[in-house]
């Protein structure tokens, strides 16, 4: 039985799983790194921490200091995890968070004490950041980590999360994973291609532009910065939208091989699925997924439990990736 | 050659009002391009002067991002789904 000094030792190192049972083809192994493993539930444990860190390098924040106050927008993971990291630091973090997010996101924040500001759930994540990027213009003594255009959010997946999985899948040909902040696709996306340059970098995202109504216009669209700067549209090899209905049937399906996930983890392995469809036949692979969180925050979503219809209208409105 | 094209909510108003329509093209660009001539209104919301994709207009045929199928020049079956959707903010999880 290890020992750790911190809670923050815990992030990362997180076990990766063969779910090849849902593959389609027996040519094809999926497995599926649980980043649900990390003490405040998600990937973005990884991202908390180094962004913090960074930050702390930079003599942007300083540990110990009264009255250090920082604002994040989030749909949730980035913000919980944040809230957790800035609590053992002493920091007070507010986090601009979408009305429409699940109930059980909310409460953790709170549970970290971080502090909510409210943004229009119809705009969706732009309308936080917006809300988010206003509001620090307005207060510039607050500080302003954005996870979007922060270099410290891939390089945590470059130095750690990339690392990790070649180590354990040296044989892998695939990596997929969402497309949120891009910040995993980059950092892991960017490790691997130097390390193994055949290795197919696979985004998957949901088809969100589809609801926001605060979208006025395409050119209220939105493009992390740090896709851009880490040239996205060069690293990837593939981007597929899927919809609700496969996100919630694949996060349903992945209980057969025990995983309780969250619902963009569903979303990405019906991604993984879709690419070993596409493996020729006479061909062997080796896919990695992300399981970017597990389903407790989820379990008001009735995502497992509810006829599928309902669930999938109910996940049209609410923001899970 | 009959595709489908789902429309966002943020384009409907300027391209008739309706969710779907059937669209005509060999490739992308064609269908692309058609629709600005039935619509004149997008035409900047779909296309770069230089007859390029629009940066936050992402376009998708049977649920893969064209951009990684050779852009405009992606080939157009017949019978596929081609979806619009603006770039939004990822939902960062």
């Amino acid at each position: 039985m290890a020992r750790y000094a911190s809670v923050l030792d815990l992030i990362g190192n997180t076990p990766v799983v063969d779910v090849s049972y849902l593959s389609p083809k027996s040519s094809v192994t999926i497995l599926a790194k649980l980043e649900g493993r990390n003490p405040a539930g998600s990937v973005k444990d990884r991202v908390a921490l180094s962004l913090i860190e960074a930050a702390e390098r930079d003599g942007i924040l300083i540990p110990g200091k009264p009255d250090q106050i920082l604002i994040e927008p989030s749909s949730g993971n980035t913000g919980i995890a944040l809230a957790m990291v800035c609590r053992l630091r002493g920091y007070h973090l507010k986090v601009v968070l979408p009305t429409n997010v699940s109930p059980e996101r909310r409460q953790l924040l709170l549970a970290f004490g971080a502090e909510i500001i409210d943004s229009p759930g119809t705009e969706g994540s732009n309308g936080a950041v917006r809300l988010a990027h206003a509001l620090a213009d307005e207060n510039p003594d607050w500080t302003f980590l954005y996870q979007y255009a922060n270099p410290a959010n891939p390089l945590a997946h470059y130095r750690t999360t990339g690392p990790e999985i070649l180590k354990d899948v040296p044989e892998i040909t695939h990596f997929v994973a969402g497309l949120g902040t891009s910040g995993t696709l980059m950092g892991v996306g960017r490790y691997l291609k130097e390390q193994k340059p055949d290795v197919q970098v696979w985004a998957v995202e949901p088809p969100s532009g589809e609801m926001v109504d605060g979208l006025r216009s395409l050119e209220d669209g939105y493009i992390p910065p740090i896709f851009t700067d880490n040239d996205g549209t060069e690293l990837l090899d593939r981007k597929v939208v899927v919809r609700p209905r496969e996100s919630i049937e694949w996060t349903r399906r992945l209980t057969e091989v025990g995983l309780f996930v969250g619902i963009s983890s569903g979303a990405i392995m019906a991604g993984a699925v879709k690419c070993a469809n596409l493996v020729p036949d006479d061909q062997t692979a080796t896919i990695v997924t992300i399981v970017c969180d597990d389903g407790w925050k989820y379990l008001s979503t009735g995502a497992w439990s509810d006829d599928i219809d309902e669930v999938v209208e109910r996940a049209k409105k609410i923001i899970y990736f | 050659m009959a595709a489908t094209l789902r429309i966002p909510t943020v384009l409907r108003p300027a391209m008739g009002g309706a969710s779907i329509i059937s669209v005509e093209g060999a490739t992308i660009g064609d269908v692309l391009g058609q629709l600005t001539v039935t619509f004149p209104a997008i035409k900047g919301q779909l296309l770069n002067d230089d007859g390029t994709l629009h940066r936050f207009l992402n376009v998708y045929i049977n649920d893969d991002d064209v951009r990684y199928l050779g852009g405009v020049d992606a080939p157009v079956a017949n019978e596929d789904e081609i979806t619009l959707l603006p770039a939004v903010a990822g939902g960062a999880a």
